[in-house]
């Protein structure tokens, strides 16, 4: 990504989010964005998903200039190539563990979406809890689904945003090490908001923002 | 993703919906919207089915020429030399008398031939086996109906007495041509030999005989027979085909049929009102879901395209549930109305099924779809920051696109381009003024929040959703107002039309009296009790003429004109007006020397028929035009149960024409048994007992109100799952409000108590505003169509408001229970 900046005005005022943020990712590697509530991390994450448009600047994933393409173009580019770990683990409260990790394959037009996603789901050991909703799942095991849900499409590239967030230290110390395991196992490109320093301390590089500007590169 | 696949995507989206509860409100508006419809559709459609299959039947012929007076032999010979089958048929009411017991019969004389199309069918005992008559009934012996066989209490091979003849009951009618049809068909049936006829004595002038000639045959013979009967019918002759045949009841039915489908209109239209609740709230808890879909790849097309198909599969498989629902509901419906309908119904259509699912579907469209296509427009940046929703939800693109569906519907329903108009008319006038009616009780209502407690958080409920509460009241005040209406309005009008009634008001009348018998019938019944018994001359003429035009059916749209014009009046003379009636317009005649061509007309008549005063009226009496000036217009009271006539004259106009007397007077039951002694004496007069016709009158009413109250029951249904709906669009406010009240401490008791408050405030609300509807329907009502001075039942205001409060709380209380069974925890988790 080169240059990548965000401003939103509210009433007169011109706010800046972002201010000419740059750097590079290579493949297979793992990167935690940190820095203070409202440095601009999550703004960040948006901009290089795709979620939100840049007011300047551009993204380039695996080749593919992110806001050259239209929003349906960015999300077919996301369905390939991305997948999403939340904080607040985003999973569809109607739908089964199973039904939730089906999804994206689903979407994608697969045949093979129940299979898979049961692999998943065996893998991440929630094999047990495949028909059980969001709701009669711990915090933990939520997580863990959302995690199956973001591998089951192989991605290339994994966006984490605060992953650990809404868990306690001990599920999350297990849920950082399904989710960089399974990072390692398909040598998938991971870039994570966090704020969690022993998560920091387990990525490749750490990138420190503040005040909406990138501070070092470690 | 092809077709196929977006298409399985769709349906495995709906499974995961539907089991997850998602959808059950918007499937049980469409359900009860489909049912209320089908339900009336295909219960019209047997009625219109029986109508055209038995078409043939109904008329007995294919042709049949009728008049009130004796028809020219001209018109039997002619249908004979052409090869058709023609046979005459005299009918008339008659008193039929067995031993102490008489009841007044529709008597049928028919010679051999008769029916010349469809089927006579007879038994030889009660309820026996019935078979195919070869013929008519021999000369001396009857056939009668079940009613009379069972009313005259017979047991088989008794001898009844018709007029002067003793006739020897021989079979049972089961089914008979021309009758069958049983709409209101009134009165008992005999049917006798037309050779017995001269015998009964009972035809004589001015008696009330209907004249006919019914034929039968090859259709371009009956074609010839048409064109050459239509130019030498004599005037007052009327000849019915097929094609024409009881235009009445038709439109009786399309009148009813009208009734009934707005009837059900009112639940299609809540249920779409439930639909846009429950619309609006899967949309709100499907943002982030279509966010996540679209963070993982999803198109916008795509989502919109899946909901689309989702909703459209939804809506298919509700209507298939509402019209199963609707098959059983139209059996419950013929079933009340067997009397009333008295046909035997043929199996439903597919058109009405068709019209259920094309109302269930248009709903989706107007009222679920709209907001739902906003769900592609979901900012995927939802995923991280989840205060941002969807720009211009619904749009005004989905509040005009709900009102154009509302508006077809209501044109497509009432079936009829003006009275459509006329329905859409009223609506827009009456809906803004309950929702006004509505807003201004909940403004007066939230006044009282500062009475503190859980009364200040229950109001405080009511406005977190101004429009929605709004909605509700309006909604529930409709269903509740159905049933108001056809409760205790419904009694009310009918004891307020009871009580309008002197309580010494006759409850006989006795007509077809002839010129000798009036003195003597006046001795009988001195010698009975009744000193001064009023008897009224009456001569029959059909209205040809008003000034110089000529007048026909084909003069008036109006139905009821059409109907006055086709039918002979009964005219009158007299030198003094009648007690009861008043003069509106001119003066009446006061001495007995007066112009004799001076007429007198009923001011509802002249409203209908277009007559002014001084118009000059011809009526054709006996063949003879007789014509006379309107001088005055009169008002009649016709609930006095007196004899009133639409037309008098001073003596001398009318006279000299056959004439009948008629009077009406009171007789307690007691003392009935006179009135077999009457019949025996004077066998050619026809006694009406009033209470009895008033009790048949009020039978079919109830059983016409129970198929409206039962089409009204999916109001309510609807109404109540528009509550639901709205109570389900704001739990999730209420279950986090519940949550920081508990955690603040308040207690289950408590925020029980704010509930039950907000709810019983919304019931009672409805209550007003159906109370306030309900009187104002039962004020136009009696004085649009009764012409009473209706004083409004204050219990319907209680009831309304008590009844309300008390049943919305309830709903609302079982909605909401949960809330307070579950651990805060769960919910902050469920909501969160």
């Amino acid at each position: 990504m080169a240059d990548l900046a965000k401003q939103v005005s509210t009433g007169n005022v011109e706010l800046t989010i972002l201010g000419g943020v740059s750097f590079e990712v290579r493949t297979g590697e793992s990167v935690a964005v940190v820095g203070v509530s409202g440095s601009g991390k999550s703004t960040l994450l948006a901009l290089l998903a795709g979620l939100d448009t840049p007011s300047t600047g551009m993204v380039r994933i695996d080749g593919h200039d992110l806001y050259g393409l239209d929003e349906d173009g960015r999300a077919a580019l996301r369905g390939r190539m991305v997948g999403f770990i939340f904080q607040s683990f985003q999973l569809l409260p109607a739908m089964t563990a199973l039904e939730n990790v089906m999804l994206p394959l689903e979407l994608s037009g697969r045949f093979d979406a129940r299979p898979a996603a049961q692999a998943m789901l065996e893998r991440v050991g929630l094999g047990p809890r495949l028909h059980h909703y969001p709701k009669q799942l711990s915090g933990g095991e939520q997580q863990r689904v959302a995690i199956a849900r973001a591998f089951v499409t192989r991605p290339k590239l994994l966006f984490a945003d605060e992953p650990t967030g809404n868990l306690d230290p001990a599920t999350g110390a297990q849920i950082i090490d399904l989710m960089l395991g399974l990072n390692r196992e398909s040598g998938t490109t991971l870039l994570m908001v966090t704020h969690d320093e022993a998560l920091t301390r387990r990525c490749d590089r750490v990138l420190r923002l503040a005040a909406g500007r990138l501070v070092n590169h470690d | 993703m092809n077709l196929v696949r977006e298409i399985q995507l769709a349906a495995r989206l709906l499974v995961r919906d539907a089991r997850a509860g998602e959808l059950t409100l918007i499937a049980a508006a469409i359900v009860i919207a489909v049912a209320a419809v089908t339900t009336v559709g295909f219960f019209t459609d047997r009625v219109q089915q029986a109508l055209t299959q038995q078409a043939n039947w109904l008329l007995g012929a294919d042709l049949v020429i009728a008049d009130s007076r004796p028809l020219s032999p001209q018109l039997k010979d002619e249908a004979r030399r052409l090869g058709l089958t023609a046979a005459e048929m005299t009918r008339f009411p008659s008193m039929v008398v067995q031993g102490e017991r008489s009841m007044l019969a529709d008597v049928r004389a028919v010679e051999p031939g008769f029916p010349p199309r469809g089927e006579l069918r007879i038994a030889q005992r009660l309820f026996g086996p019935d078979r195919r008559a070869e013929t008519v009934p021999q000369p001396g012996t009857v056939w009668i109906d079940e009613r009379l066989y069972t009313g005259l209490e017979l047991h088989g091979g008794e001898r009844v007495s018709v007029g002067n003849s003793a006739l020897r009951v021989d079979a049972i009618v089961t089914h008979e041509p021309g009758v069958a049809l049983g709409f209101l068909s009134g009165a008992p049936r005999l049917l006798l030999n037309a050779a017995d006829l001269a015998s009964t004595g009972l035809i004589q002038a001015g008696s009330r005989v209907r004249y006919s000639l019914q034929i039968a045959g090859d259709p371009a013979a009956i074609e010839a027979y048409r064109g050459w009967a239509a130019p030498r019918l004599a005037a007052g002759s009327r000849m019915e085909g097929i094609r024409d045949a009881r235009p009445e009841i038709r439109s009786a039915l399309e009148r009813a049929e009208r009734f009934l489908n707005l009837a059900a209109l009112t639940s299609v239209l809540l249920a779409a009102a439930a639909i846009a609740l429950a619309a609006r709230r899967y949309l709100q808890r499907h943002l982030d879901a279509c966010a996540m879909m679209r963070c993982i790849g999803a198109s916008q097309g795509l989502i919109v395209r899946l909901h689309f198909m989702h909703f459209a599969m939804l809506g298919v498989l509700c209507a298939g549930l509402g019209l199963a629902i609707g098959v059983v509901g139209q059996t419950l419906l013929a079933t009340w109305l067997r009397e009333v309908v008295a046909v035997a119904l043929p199996l439903p259509g597919v058109v009405p099924a068709l019209h259920g699912v094309a109302v269930g579907l248009m709903l989706l469209l107007g009222f679920a779809l709209p907001p739902l296509a906003s769900l592609g427009r979901v900012p995927t940046l939802r995923v991280l920051r989840r205060e941002l929703g969807v720009p211009n939800a619904a749009g005004l693109v989905g509040y005009a696109m709900g009102a154009v569906i509302v508006c077809a519907l209501i044109l497509w329903r009432a079936q009829d381009l003006r009275f459509g108009l006329t329905v859409l008319g009223w609506s827009a006038a009456a809906v803004p003024a309950a929702c006004a009616l509505a807003w201004l009780l909940l403004r007066g209502l939230a006044l009282l929040r500062r009475r503190g407690g859980a009364w200040r958080f229950g109001i405080a409920g009511l406005r977190r959703q101004t429009l929605g509460t709004m909605v509700q009241v309006v909604a529930l005040g409709l269903g509740i107002m159905a049933l108001l209406t056809l409760t205790l309005i419904r009694t009310d009008l009918l004891h307020t039309w009871q009580r309008s009634l002197p309580p010494e008001a006759p409850n006989r009348f006795i007509i077809n009296v002839q010129p000798d018998q009036v003195e003597p019938i006046r001795q009988f019944f001195a010698a009975n009790g009744i000193p001064s018994l009023q008897l009224y001359p009456m001569v029959r003429g059909r209205l040809i003429r008003i000034n110089e035009r000529a007048v026909s059916e084909d003069t008036y749209q109006d139905d009821r004109a059409r109907r006055l014009v086709n039918r002979e009046f009964n005219l009158s003379w007299a030198t003094r007006m009648q007690t009861g009636n008043r003069i509106v317009a001119g003066r009446w005649w006061e001495a007995a020397g007066a112009r004799s061509d001076q007429l007198s007309v009923e001011r509802g008549l002249a409203e209908t028929l277009g007559i002014r005063m001084g118009d000059r009226l011809t009526f054709d009496v006996a063949g003879t035009p007789v014509a006379g000036e309107v001088t005055s217009l009169r008002s009649v009271d016709w609930d006095s149960f007196n004899v009133n006539f639409f037309v008098v004259a001073p003596p001398g106009l009318f006279e000299g024409y056959p004439v009948t007397y008629v009077s009406s007077f009171r007789l307690e039951q007691a003392k009935a048994s006179v009135l077999n002694t009457l019949v025996k004496s004077f066998p050619n007069v026809v006694l009406i007992d009033v209470a009895q016709a008033l009790a048949q009158v009020q039978q079919l009413m109830d059983q016409a109100a129970r198929a409206v109250q039962f089409v009204f029951l999916f109001t309510l249904v609807a109404g109540l799952v528009v509550l639901y709906a709205a109570v389900a669009s704001t739990q999730d406010e209420r279950v986090y409000e519940a949550i920081i009240m508990r955690t603040l401490g308040a207690s289950r008791a408590q925020i029980n108590r704010a509930h039950l408050a907000e709810f019983t405030a919304i019931g009672a609300a409805a209550g007003f505003v159906a109370a306030a509807g309900a009187t104002g329907l039962g004020y136009f009502v009696a004085q649009r169509f009764l012409h009473l001075d209706y004083a409004p039942d204050p219990w319907v205001w209680a009831i309304g408001v008590i009844g309300g409060a008390a049943g919305v709380a309830l709903a609302g209380y079982i909605g909401t229970r949960q809330v307070l069974t579950v651990a805060p925890l769960k919910i902050l988790r469920q909501v969160g």
